[in-house]
């Protein structure tokens, strides 16, 4: 049989594809079959996020109490030098935080009003992707983007990547400024970075975080985006949302109602 | 034979030296006996055997901080199928003091101190400190 060189060299491209296009079908198949970590069922995965209601936290300018909340239980310190201070939960003016939305002319007061930021927990977090050491990662089932401090070496390329300034670097060591223990909780040690952890403690022992339950005006409300018949989604259906900068295409799941 | 008392000299410094560990043990009553092993009194048995724990706490301890941060698997069935939370502070630290016992036996093998305690709070340190 005579063969052209064209002729060869379809043949043997069709022949590349029916081999090796085969194999890779079958490993897709394979994949998506596989058995989670700890060779677990796959589950359906959960996403949780919060809804910040600025309206109801806007009652009370001066209160702190999500933030006293949060301290407490996850040991963090009240350091006087702001350049070392440790932040998860904290207050920022309105036109700082959504400073991509034009607030140029909204009321004075509502323009200052500081309401509470913290980590994001992104669907695509920036931070998990520039962490060395995997110190940093998106939990699979629940999509907290969580911390492992035994393995942060402290280099802050997430503090670098976060666009929402969520983390805080231990530049000294922290012990000497907390102002009352919770031996239930670790404390940093100097040199690793930290962030809010959405209370993924207390949610393993089925609490809500220490921030939601302790504002004063149930101003925040946490839940999980991905069911469709939850509470959160039946406000976030109901109502015009804010996230920061979600042209960044983080994905945030902290939502703001204004 | 005019070096004899540098000689004797010597050789009796030289003894003294060599035996310095024996008698300075011997002033300071020091003695061989490990420390004894102090027994919680809310508790009969560990969350696994002593054996186990004598030779193998800390791969215990790390097993616990990895699934536990990493896999978010916070029960432990012991051997004998009790269920226990990995937590250091709220599971260890409730029966083992760290003062009377890590530090005791860690300070009697001359083992370095872990790094543990740059984090984790001994709950000794925060008397009624509640909410």
């Amino acid at each position: 049989m005579k063969m052209t060189r064209k002729e060869f060299l379809k043949l043997t491209g069709a022949g590349l594809v029916l081999v090796f296009g085969g194999q890779e079908l079958a490993a897709l198949d394979r994949m998506a079959q596989a058995p989670g970590p700890n060779g677990a069922k796959p589950q359906r995965r959960k996403q949780w996020a919060m809804i910040v209601d600025t309206r109801k936290c806007a009652k009370d300018r001066g209160c702190t109490s999500c933030m006293e909340a949060c301290d407490w239980a996850h040991n963090i310190p009240d350091i006087p030098d702001n350049a070392h201070q440790i932040k998860w939960v904290w207050n920022e003016p309105v036109d700082k935080v959504f400073n991509d939305y034009d607030v140029r002319y909204m009321e004075e007061s509502q323009r200052t009003e500081p309401i509470p930021v913290m980590c994001n927990h992104c669907d695509s977090p920036p931070c998990v992707r520039v962490c060395p050491t995997g110190a940093t990662w998106k939990r699979p089932e629940d999509g907290i983007v969580m911390m492992d401090w035994h393995r942060c070496i402290g280099c802050r390329y997430c503090m670098a990547a976060c666009p929402y300034g969520a983390r805080s670097f231990n530049w000294v060591d922290p012990r000497p400024y907390i102002k009352k223990l919770n031996p239930d909780f670790p404390t940093r040690t100097k040199g690793v970075v930290e962030k809010c952890c959405f209370c993924d403690e207390r949610l393993a022992v089925g609490k809500a975080p220490a921030c939601v339950e302790a504002c004063p005006e149930k101003a925040m409300m946490f839940g999980d985006v991905n069911d469709p018949k939850s509470e959160i989604r039946e406000v976030l259906a109901k109502n015009y949302v804010l996230r920061r900068r979600p042209e960044l295409g983080t994905g945030p799941n902290i939502y703001y109602l204004i | 034979m005019r070096e004899k008392l540098w000689i004797y000299g010597g050789l009796l410094l030289f003894l003294v030296g060599v035996t310095f560990p024996v008698w300075r043990d011997a002033i300071t009553h020091a003695t061989t006996q490990p420390p004894a092993l102090e027994m919680p009194a809310n508790q009969k048995q560990c969350v696994a055997p002593t054996d186990y724990m004598l030779t193998s706490h800390m791969k215990l301890l790390m097993d616990w901080r990895t699934s536990a941060v990493r896999d978010n698997n916070w029960k432990y069935t012991s051997f004998n199928g009790k269920v226990y939370q990995k937590r250091f502070s709220g599971t260890c630290l409730q029966c083992h003091s760290k003062a009377k016992f890590c530090d005791r036996c860690h300070t009697y093998v001359g083992a370095r101190t872990p790094y543990c305690w740059n984090c984790h709070v001994d709950p000794a340190l925060v008397k009624g400190a509640t909410p």
